[in-house]
């Protein structure tokens, strides 16, 4: 099954790929180069290391608001899920913040908070929190009736209940969230870094844009997409060994 | 009175003559006094009182909607009643206690545990060691046939192993009372005839108080030292029954025991004109 699944896995690679090669080849688009010319670029700019130097910056953004997203995403949203006040005070706000037009109010928060980090991490943080605590919420609040009732019946205190039956029940939507979030997050950094100043991985898509070296940005685009789907698969990868047993369906189905 | 640990030979002729001699003012674990229950507008209780005898199976029967679950919940203390009170041992029941273990219809394991945590999640949440809640778990997973499957998870078992779990961890925390709200319904045929066959070597070997909730009327004339019928709309005791002469001859008798058979006919008379 592991191999039947890499297989298919490296096939839909290659087709993409491919696919990709011969529209670079047509051209479809002066500006839009092959993607060996892509990996190539990418190949120059690992040599001479301006990737990382780029991913240094990049990082910086991502990483804070990733973490303040997760961290205060899941807390606010176990909050929300457990008591009907805060989902009044706070489920309106995230779904706000989920629809609102991120690029028209980044002007707005750079006016507020400058051109620097902070900025940048609340760009993150808008993409990536409502998501998360949206997820966590309604999972908490989807907890199986039944299961709560047997840690009742067990002598389980209200902690026990929250910390042994609601966050591990819940924690397959709150990893969903996780994922949807943290990809969201992604985004957010790339934009915030086109939107306000360009740095790191934006800076290279910019310049190169400018200059009209093609390869350089679109390798620049594919590089930020394999990170974000090596992260998320990692973060699969933290889910299972947490709570194995989630893994394949609930008893009850 | 007490239940006798012994050799089955000896034990099916003292047991018989024990139950032709009880009388039924027999030692009360549980009381249920004057207990309604009302879900906004419906009555899904109404002034209903019980004894439970010490040590033995009470069955709960009626038809579905008479508020068998609701009852086992408000002893179980999950559910406050409206009026009215449940005495165990004398002591008023203000919600769950050590003194009571529940066994659910649908079974309510910790999907993202295996045998062993789920097993020993009772004692788990009472604070006992972990040394010391995987001996005792370890032991009630052999005594319900569970033994080698202690690191599966509940996807991997059938539902009848399930239940099997369910049983071990309510056995585990040591109760005094055990309820079991319809715990075989969701358990094909076979597992079921062997689930009660378990049964009545459970009520003879741990001296435990049953309260067992069924809607099967073969199910609690098989296993039960006492049912009570329930009728529903809203909900009263109409009558208790105690099966006497094939209580404790051998588990393949009872079956053909013609007061079985009377029993079973006796309960479906007054129970199918409240069969929608």
């Amino acid at each position: 099954m592991i191999n039947r699944s890499l297989g298919l896995k490296l096939l839909s690679a290659i087709l993409v790929f491919g696919a990709w090669e011969i529209a670079g080849r047509i051209p479809v688009s002066f500006a839009f180069p092959t993607f060996l010319e892509s990996m190539q670029a990418l190949f120059v700019m690992t040599f001479d290391g301006s990737i990382f130097t780029a991913y240094g910056e990049t990082l910086k953004p991502l990483a804070i608001g990733v973490g303040i997203s997760a961290f205060f995403g899941i807390g606010i949203g176990l909050w929300v899920g457990l008591s009907e006040r805060f989902d009044w005070l706070f489920s309106p706000i995230f779904i706000v913040m989920q629809a609102a037009p991120l690029a028209a109010l980044i002007p707005i928060l750079v006016m507020a908070y400058g051109i620097g980090l902070t900025s940048k991490v609340f760009v993150v943080c808008i993409m990536a929190m409502p998501v998360i605590v949206l997820n966590t919420a309604s999972a908490v609040r989807n907890t199986p009736a039944n299961i709560k009732d047997m840690g009742r019946s067990f002598l389980a205190s209200d902690r026990d209940i929250i910390l042994k039956i609601v966050i591990p029940a819940a924690s397959p939507v709150i990893f969903s969230g996780l994922r949807l979030g943290i990809s969201a997050g992604f985004i957010g950094a790339i934009l915030s870094e086109l939107k306000i100043t360009p740095t790191g991985v934006g800076d290279i898509i910019t310049y190169s844009r400018s200059i009209a070296d093609y390869p350089s940005m679109y390798a620049a685009i594919f590089s930020i997409i394999v990170l974000a789907v090596l992260f998320l698969n990692l973060l699969e990868q933290i889910e299972n060994v947490l709570f194995e047993g989630n893994n394949r369906g609930y008893v009850s189905d | 009175m007490s239940y006798l640990k012994g050799t089955t030979v000896v034990m099916s002729q003292t047991n018989d003559a024990f139950a032709k001699a009880e009388p039924l003012d027999v030692d009360t674990a549980v009381s249920v006094r004057g207990v309604s229950k009302n879900y906004g507008e419906v009555e899904a209780l109404k002034n209903l009182s019980l004894d439970f005898p010490r040590g033995q199976l009470t069955s709960l029967l009626g038809p579905s909607g008479c508020g068998k679950t609701t009852l086992l919940k408000i002893i179980a203390g999950l559910l406050e009643p409206t009026a009215g009170e449940i005495e165990i041992d004398g002591k008023k029941v203000t919600g769950p206690g050590p003194d009571r273990a529940f066994v659910f219809q649908d079974f309510a394991l910790l999907p993202w545990a295996n045998v062993m945590r789920n097993v020993s999640f009772g004692l788990e949440l009472r604070g006992v060691a972990k040394s010391e809640r995987e001996d005792i778990a370890q032991k009630y997973i052999d005594n319900v046939g569970l033994s080698g499957f202690e690191k599966a998870y509940p996807h991997e078992l059938s539902g009848g192993m399930r239940q099997r779990v369910g049983l071990a961890r309510a056995l585990s925390v040591d109760a005094q009372v055990l309820l079991l709200d319809e715990p075989f319904s969701a358990v094909d045929e076979q597992n079921r005839r062997k689930f009660q066959e378990d049964m009545l070597e459970l009520v003879r070997n741990e001296n435990k108080t049953f309260l067992f909730v069924t809607h099967s009327i073969e199910e609690a004339v098989y296993v039960s030292d006492q049912i009570a019928i329930l009728l529903p709309r809203p909900s009263r005791v109409s009558e208790v029954i105690r099966p006497s002469s094939f209580r404790g001859t051998n588990v393949e008798n009872i079956r053909r025991s013609p007061e079985y058979l009377d029993i079973v006919d006796q309960i479906w008379a007054s129970l199918r004109n409240y069969v929608e």
